[in-house]
């Protein structure tokens, strides 16, 4: 059902410039910057994007839970002006382990003062849609993970929600798990059996996202923004493998690769990386085995992230990590959904333990300015020592005191790998003395 | 679906309850234990409100046939003590928790007083209480009970202030999503989880209270002395009088009574308390209890819970608050306000080291000072060494216990008797020891500080020893890691965050044993270890305020500092690098 082109779709949500950020105000902590939003009826909208793209700072603006630094959310009263109500179904799920299934679906209806018999019919009744029947008296420790999912789902509909906000509600459960959910959750809509006017979906999954959405918004990280806006007028029930879904997968997957090299490149220069670049935490094991799946056939030195993600099965939570993590080091390009290997990852590759230090630590002086920096001042030093303190507390003049956290321990563990430097944790202090 | 309709948990209306269900066998037994319990209250009370002079009357008399009776006394004051401290404990904390202002005064008091001789307290209070009621038994009475409350408060507020502030993110996102209001979150969510934690603490304070009742009953504050009835008073009479027998009575009276206790209180209460813990799986073991499955069983006297499940519901109809879209700002404070109170804090605090100074610099000298300060390094000494001995004798055992789940299983529960076993009353017979084989009391009364106190140490190594992983002991013994490098890379570590806890335990419940510890009697002979602990019980006997204000404070300051200097630095390093993940 192509309900995106319903020609009279009533807005629910607005979203004005918001912008969030945490802790000390400034550049530091932002997460979100100025994110113009509509929701309308009878649509699921998909946020996509990395953790740290501020989506569930978003999706907590909406629910309420949260008020934005800067700029507004309404949500929009219909035509009697009763405003429309929200609901949230949890990643975690969220459930009262000391509550009964029962007891925590009622839970939303209680604070709402809903009398006891009605409470409890329309709590069977929702219980009953979700396929819990039978384990109304169990307690949430009893259930399986997607049960547990299902429960949250119902506690979220009881209370009649017109829009239903879902924090990554399928990332904790097991894969087959997952899409049975989601196939149900997809025929309740379709059939117009739950309440709910529109949906809102928070996800890292991209196939999730193509799968599910009436629309798409890509969101890019450090501070959140929308990156793009993308339209998925697919009929449903959609199939994974029709050649349409696939193109608008690698599409996206473009779409989130293309990003990161166009932003540094404005005045012509190649991505930089400076002290102030937050640097995420990826083992070096990681980029050494997406080298070498890379490297080896089929791919052979190329390969679509969309491919990658579907043969290591990893999210793109995982994946964009790893591969931007290469990039930084100029192991690796991105650009258009595809990773394209550097000539010296290729040597990499093919090289044996020693030699593979070596290159690495050579890409990490010379790409990463926070390694170098390390480095000559350990060289500088009479000691070679320096306390990883006086680091943190630089950093974190240029990002908050998580990311400086973050960044600190990134590359600690490069330098580590690359020998570069050596790091006593007890002391907390940076050396070049390694133990032989 | 339609089978499931009641929840197997609800009380179903009264006049339902009585049509239908008749009483059952289990309805009979936890009937007459419950009215049985009602009572031994009634009767226990009515003894309270009576004057002071009866005392004199009817003095404690060592009959064996009076013991129930000092027992039910004894009882009945703990558990009007911990029903102050529970009722102390929801009001401070959640103040604590939902005001920063509060926060700031309250966790560093609490901090504070959960590590300060409480038994050096018992001078002042008596007099205070005596003032507030006089005449009366209920002033006395009051004045014990407040003894053992401060025994019991500080670690179970300590504890519900902690789970207070860490109820999981997204259940406190759920209620503030459907806009529960405050009344309805604390009953929801705040309190259930607190429960678990709660518990523990309770249990735990109830241990360290058999202690302090026994010290407390019996109370001689310069010329006045005044035993009340009960266990402690029967203890003190004993001594006295030099009888054996009477004191062999006592310990057998305070084993039964623990005992009891144990099974009809908190055995059900922690197999109760175990569906509120917070977790998503299913337990292998579940805590069981024997009084608990009788009362589950029982039909008719669900009857019981319907007014306190009333209680609940009045409650949640009571608070009519707008359940309103909740959003709001990170709190701001006005900065003006925030300087006001700083100003106002700095003020009393001032004031209160100007009074405390000005009290004791009255009729004190700085040599008093430094003769406390001596006598506080000897306690100190006595701690350190009898701490490291009790590790020695007891870490090994532990270890070994815990490792065997059989083993542990069932010398678990008896650690945790002995532990709640007040030690003082044990004391008569090391006094005898002593005295007949002329040892020096200097050395040999020291052993006593450490006799309740070593516990801790053992159950919390098994408890340590027995979450080993076992592939990690595998892993241990594929590569023959025996003898010494076992302990040194695979035990110690590994119980050692478990370790830290019970010695910390230890170490604070030692300081305050001084006091009953280094001087002890038996009739007229008195013997005395040179320390803290005797400074103060001589002050206190003495009727010397001052002196007695000046080695509180310095016990103070020296557990504080050796807790903040030794056993916090070694409990970060345990959970920075030896917690099992």
């Amino acid at each position: 059902m192509a309900t995106t082109a319903a020609p009279a779709a009533r807005p629910l949500v607005q979203v004005d410039a918001v912008s969030h950020s945490y802790g000390r105000s400034g550049a530091a902590g932002q997460v979100l910057e100025n994110v113009d939003l509509t929701l309308d009826e009878n649509e699921i909208v998909g946020l996509l994007g990395r953790s740290g793209s501020g989506k569930s700072t978003l999706l907590r603006s909406i629910a309420g839970l949260i008020r934005p630094s800067e700029g507004e959310v309404r949500l929009l009263p219909d035509a009697t002006g009763t405003p429309p109500s929200v609901s949230m179904v949890f990643q975690t799920f969220a459930l009262f382990p000391w509550l009964t299934v029962l007891q925590n679906v009622e839970l939303g209806l209680e604070a709402q003062r809903v009398p006891p018999a009605e409470r409890r019919t329309r709590a069977l009744a929702a219980i009953d849609l979700i396929g819990l029947d039978g384990f109304e008296n169990a307690y949430p420790k009893e259930l399986s993970g997607g049960m547990r999912q299902r429960v949250g789902l119902a506690r979220a509909i009881v209370v009649n929600p017109s829009l239903l906000l879902m924090d990554e509600p399928f990332s904790a459960l097991d894969v087959l798990t997952a899409e049975t959910l989601r196939t149900d959750l997809l025929d309740l809509w379709a059939e117009g059996r739950m309440p709910i006017k529109s949906i809102l979906i928070v996800t890292h999954n991209i196939e999730e996202a193509v799968l599910m959405c009436d629309r798409i918004l890509v969101f890019s990280s450090n501070p959140g923004r929308v990156a793009a806006e993308i339209v998925v007028d697919l009929p449903q029930p959609r199939d994974r493998l029709d050649p349409p879904f696939r193109a608008l997968v690698d599409d996206i997957y473009a779409q989130m690769t293309a990003r990161p090299v166009a932003t540094p490149s404005r005045d012509g220069t190649p991505a930089g990386t400076t002290l102030a670049t937050a640097l995420p935490v990826v083992s070096t094991n990681a980029m050494a085995g997406l080298i070498e799946e890379v490297d080896a056939a089929p791919f052979d030195g190329t390969a679509s992230m969309a491919e990658l993600a579907d043969s290591l099965q990893l999210e793109i939570d995982e994946l964009f990590p790893i591969a931007e993590a290469l990039q930084l080091m100029r192991f690796a390009d991105l650009a258009g959904g595809d990773v394209r290997l550097t000539p010296s990852s290729r040597q990499y590759a093919s090289a044996d333990v020693d030699q593979r230090k070596a290159i690495f630590a050579q890409a990490l002086l010379a790409h990463v300015p926070l390694a170098q920096h390390i480095r000559r001042i350990l060289d500088d030093r009479a000691s070679h020592a320096a306390p990883a303190r006086r680091f943190r507390d630089e950093l974190e003049d240029h990002m908050s005191e998580d990311y400086a956290d973050e960044t600190l321990r990134a590359v600690t563990h490069w330098g580590r790998y690359a020998e570069v430097f050596a790091y006593d944790e007890d002391r907390d202090l940076f050396s070049l003395d390694n133990p032989t | 679906m339609k089978v499931a309709s009641f929840p197997a948990r609800a009380v179903r209306p009264f006049s339902r309850i009585l049509r239908v269900t008749p009483p059952n066998l289990a309805d009979l037994i936890a009937f007459v234990l419950l009215a049985g319990g009602a009572v031994m209250i009634v009767r226990g009370a009515v003894g309270v409100a009576e004057p002071l002079s009866r005392l004199s009357i009817t003095p404690v008399a060592l009959d064996p046939w009076n013991l129930p009776w000092y027992a039910l006394r004894t009882t009945l004051r703990m558990f009007a003590a911990l029903l102050a401290s529970l009722v102390f404990t929801l009001v401070v904390a959640t103040m604590a928790a939902r005001s920063k202002r509060a926060e700031q005064i309250i966790v560093p008091a609490l901090d504070i007083l959960q590590s300060v001789p409480i038994l050096g307290f018992l001078t002042f209070t008596v007099t205070f209480f005596m003032h507030l009621f006089p005449g009366q038994q209920l002033g006395v009475e009051c004045a014990a009970v407040f003894a053992i409350f401060t025994s019991q408060a500080w670690n179970m507020a300590f504890s519900f202030y902690q789970s207070l502030r860490s109820v999981p993110s997204d259940l406190e996102e759920v209620s503030r999503g459907f806009g529960l209001s405050p009344m309805r979150r604390f009953l929801r969510l705040e309190l259930p989880f607190a429960i678990p934690g709660l518990v523990w603490n309770a249990m735990m304070s109830m241990s360290g209270g058999w202690f302090f009742v026994v010290a407390s009953e019996a109370i001689t504050v310069g010329n006045t002395t005044v035993a009340l009835p009960g266990i402690g008073s029967w203890l003190a009479l004993a001594i006295q009088r030099q009888d054996a027998r009477a004191v062999a009575w006592a310990v057998g009276a305070m084993g039964v009574l623990i005992l009891l206790y144990d099974q009809l209180f908190f055995r059900p209460i922690v197999a109760w308390a175990d569906r509120y813990r917070f977790e998503q799986t299913a337990s292998a073991e579940q805590p069981g209890s024997w009084a608990y499955d009788l009362f589950r069983r029982t039909r008719l006297l669900k009857l019981l819970m319907v007014p306190l499940l009333g209680c609940g519901r009045m409650l949640m109809m009571l608070d009519r608050m707008p359940a309103a879209r909740p959003a709001k700002r990170d709190d701001t404070t006005s900065p003006i306000g925030e300087i006001v109170w700083k100003l106002i804090v700095a003020l009393l605090l001032v004031a209160a080291v100007w009074l405390i100074v000005d009290y004791v610099g009255r009729t004190l000298s700085w040599a008093d000072a430094f003769t406390a300060i001596g006598y506080a390094c000897l306690t100190l000494l006595r701690v350190i060494v009898l701490i490291a001995v009790a590790s020695l004798i007891w870490v090994p055992i532990g270890v070994w216990i815990g490792l065997r789940p059989r083993w542990a299983e069932r010398l678990q529960p008896v650690a945790q008797f002995l532990a709640a076993f007040p030690a003082n009353v044990l004391f008569p017979f090391a006094v005898l020891a002593i005295v007949r084989w002329h040892l020096s009391p200097g050395i040999w009364l020291s052993p006593l500080m450490v006799l309740g106190t070593q516990w801790y140490i053992l159950f919390n190594v098994i408890a340590g020893a027995s979450v080993i992983p076992t592939d990690m002991r595998e892993a241990a013994s594929m590569f023959g890691v025996k003898g010494w490098q076992w302990w040194r890379s695979v035990a110690l570590p590994a119980i050692f965050p478990y370790y830290v806890t019970g010695a910390l335990t230890a170490s604070g419940g030692s300081w305050n044993a001084s006091i009953v510890a280094e001087a002890v009697s038996w009739g007229d002979r008195h013997l005395e270890a040179a320390g803290l602990g005797s400074y103060i019980a001589d002050a206190t006997v003495a009727g010397d305020y001052p002196r007695v204000a000046l080695g509180i404070a310095t016990m103070s300051v020296f557990v504080i500092a050796f807790n903040r200097l030794v056993w916090r630095p070694m409990y970060a390093f345990a959970e920075r690098r030896l917690r099992l993940a």
